[in-house]
């Protein structure tokens, strides 16, 4: 109900009606393309101007609210801010990777967008190796960041870089991991295998505590991926100034802070998409009537509203909690939570060769 | 050239934090020499904000001159001008009206709550958090709108004169003042609610810029940095002025000597600002505010000196007088200055993250450092 596989499919076949099958491909690559664009800015407005909203309510002020109803217009126009200005390039920069470098991070976050399903039968290509790609794809960014921060010329900037390829490097072995705890329970990759298994249930609560852990830890991993507040050390403002970026400016500078908001989107998708359902609505086991209200709410909806709460479970992490030290974010990691991570999949493959998940 | 100097020869790396610096909070140039995150050595260079204001009270008359400290510490705006009329009053043997000094001492206490409040903010804000700033700026916000009511300023205050004060208490004054007390009291308890207790917070903190009471002594440091590491330094205790030997206040003393120490100190010592307010406001006896002094103030032939204790430590004034309308020849002791000298030996071997701690514990205000 509410698909939107009619929509693609009288697309699909109104194309192939009116165009020879190659041209007919070809103008749906363009039309995702266009689509997937058009979703990156909608998105990167819009969760620029949550984050300030969301700020706003936690410190007590009122946000942006003169452009538009409530403000919604006024990231659009520091967007056109930023354009306008000039693309200044260091005279000490390597200028060939530092012109890059945007473009490598802002093109792996366009890539992970993939295999994500963002309604019922609505993904741009269902991989069957679909999670294994995402976290293969998402470790790429790294690569931009280092080289952003390598070839812009300035210490902080190397500093940034590399406390952030740490930071990344490590956490996405604890992301893995509950990542991995999860697909011990559906046995597939495949993103709409993991969405139609949680049909009876959310993971999160099919999967016991072990589920619950899992989840905990890779919100966390997820929050420190995206170099995010309590774990922005790439950035880190009243220490490095800006980290990597400190020497971008104008739409370069755009690209990373766009990035970051897909990133965050990104994450919270996958991590609705493995421990929250997708855009599978509230069942409860056998309870048909509930099901059954709960399916006339778009399967959209759905998704949107669950990564939208855990993205703002995510800005509410920024907003509230002072920056953790180099060493201290590290330890966390190898100390705590990459053990605490091994031990839970261990229970959850117990859990899952004894079928004692629901 | 700066690249060729960039790296030194044993492979470590300089880096200048600041003059334009988030950390800093004002023009300040501290170049670290690095060793990956590891601090091998913080070098200040001061003078981007020297303003010769030592120079300048030097052709101000003796009324003049206080008008020129507000700038110093201009968090401590009260307090400074407080020291400089105290000694103008100790040269001439000037006996300040009771209610003159009543009022001074509730000024001085507001200003160091807010100067406190601005501290605990950008400290903060120095760790990463940002929502402490705004919940601070909300209180400072009531303190300003009380000096706004009485002194006409919000931030470089000049309400105090050889003598006593300017002018009399708004009619509001200690209706607003008692509303602020309730309000904070309740505040503060949110602060330790919000930050103190962190476990983020605690851990980068704990241990962190450890500095020893001999050291304290031997940089000279005062205030709050000193009290940390266990020094009775609060001159309001120990050389008291106006009438801080009548009221009960307890001199806040911690011996960690860490930032989480220092932390504590200032914490504590906005109660007890609020105990101080609390004992004067109801009491402010009627009578004069100004003592009878002559047009044209000129201090007797010899030296004085005269420290009171601000928000940020010890600030002494040094003037040596011929006995001409002007100074001739005037020094500020500035706290600021004495306690960034120790943050080299305080953030030695400690990391990029920790440094930036200890300096949030110092509390430096940059134009202090440099007058």
């Amino acid at each position: 109900m509410f698909s939107l596989e009619g929509l693609t499919s009288i697309i699909h076949e109104w194309l192939n009606g009116h165009l020879p099958a190659t041209l007919a491909l070809l103008a749906e690559f363009v039309i995702v393309g266009v689509a997937a664009i058009g979703l990156f800015a909608i998105l990167g407005l819009g969760l620029v101007w949550m984050e300030r909203k969301v700020a706003a309510v936690m410190q007590i002020r009122l946000g942006p609210n003169r452009l538009g109803p409530k403000g919604i217009f006024q990231t659009s126009a520091d967007t056109v801010k930023l354009i306008m200005k000039e693309a200044l390039t260091p005279s000490n920069a390597d200028k060939f990777l530092f012109n890059l470098a945007p473009f490598i991070v802002i093109i792996v976050a366009m890539l992970i967008l993939v295999p994500i399903a963002f309604a019922k039968n609505f993904q741009i290509w269902d991989l069957n190796i679909g999670v294994l790609y995402v976290t293969a794809v998402s470790s790429l960014s790294v690569i931009g960041i280092l080289m952003a921060g390598w070839s812009s010329g300035n210490k902080y900037s190397l500093l940034g870089a590399m406390r952030s390829c740490a930071q990344i490097v490590s956490y996405e072995l604890s992301a893995g991991l509950s990542i991995i705890s999860i697909i011990v329970l559906t046995g597939s990759l495949k993103i709409s295998d993991i969405v139609a298994s949680q049909e009876n249930g959310w993971w999160i609560f099919k999967g016991h505590i072990p589920a619950m852990i899992s989840f905990v830890i890779f919100i966390i991993a997820a929050t420190a991926e995206t170099n995010r507040a309590p774990f922005d050390l790439a950035e880190a403002e009243s220490e490095l100034t800006a980290g990597f970026h400190t020497e971008y400016g104008g739409m370069k500078f755009a690209l990373f802070f766009l990035s970051e908001y897909i990133n965050i989107f990104i994450v919270c998708a996958i991590c609705a998409t493995l421990f929250l359902g997708g855009w599978m609505p509230l069942h409860i086991g056998s309870w048909a009537a509930f099901n059954h209200i709960m399916d006339y709410i778009p399967s959209s909806i759905w998704f949107f509203g669950k990564t939208i709460f855990l993205i703002f479970v995510i800005m509410w992490f920024r907003w509230t909690f002072p920056r953790l030290r180099v060493d201290q974010l590290l330890n966390l990691e190898w100390k705590y939570l990459l053990p605490i991570s091994m031990f839970n999949l261990l229970l959850m493959t117990l859990i899952a060769i004894m079928g004692w998940h629901f | 050239m700066l690249e060729e100097i960039a790296i030194t020869e044993e492979g470590d790396l300089i880096i200048n934090v600041g003059p334009q610096h988030p950390a800093t909070h004002g023009v300040l140039h501290l170049v670290l020499t690095l060793n990956g995150e590891i601090i091998k050595k913080v070098e200040p260079h001061l003078g981007y904000i020297h303003r010769s204001i030592e120079k300048m009270c030097e052709s101000l008359s003796y009324r003049q001159f206080i008008y020129v400290t507000s700038r110093m510490d201009y968090l401590s705006a009260h307090i400074n001008n407080h020291a400089c009329a105290l000694i103008v009053e100790k040269g001439l043997n000037v006996e300040v009206p009771q209610r003159a000094q009543y009022i001074r001492v509730i000024m001085d206490e507001l200003t160091r709550i807010a100067s406190h409040e601005l501290w605990w903010s950008a400290m903060a804000m120095d760790l990463g958090a940002f929502t402490p700033y705004f919940l601070a700026f909300r209180e400072r916000e009531k303190i300003n709108v009380i000096m706004e009511e009485t002194c006409g300023a919000r931030l470089t205050m000049n309400y105090m004169v050889p003598g006593g004060v300017m002018t009399d208490l708004h009619p509001d004054f200690q209706k607003n003042v008692k509303a602020f007390i309730v309000d904070f009291k309740k505040t503060l308890h949110e602060y330790n609610e919000l930050v103190t207790g962190n476990v983020i917070f605690q851990s980068r903190m704990k241990g962190i810029g450890y500095i020893s009471k001999e050291d304290v002594i031997s940089y000279g440091c005062t205030g709050p940095v000193a009290r940390a590491s266990g020094l009775r330094s609060d001159i309001r205790k120990i050389a008291p002025y106006d009438i801080y030997d009548k009221v009960e206040f307890d001199e806040i003393i911690e011996t960690g000597g860490d930032c989480f120490a220092r932390y504590q100190v200032r914490i504590k010592e906005m109660s007890q600002s609020i105990r101080i307010i609390e004992q004067l406001i109801d009491n402010i006896p009627e009578g004069d505010i100004q003592a009878k002094t002559k047009a044209v103030l000129k201090l007797p032939k010899g030296e004085f000196y005269q420290r009171v204790e601000t928000a940020r430590g010890e600030l002494g004034v040094y003037i040596v007088s011929e006995g001409a309308a002007q100074p001739y020849r005037i020094k500020f002791r500035s706290p600021g200055f004495s306690n960034l000298s120790a943050l080299d030996h305080m953030v030695r071997g400690y990391k990029i993250g920790d440094f930036i701690a200890a300096m949030g514990t110092l509390d430096l205000v940059i134009p202090d450092i440099d007058r």
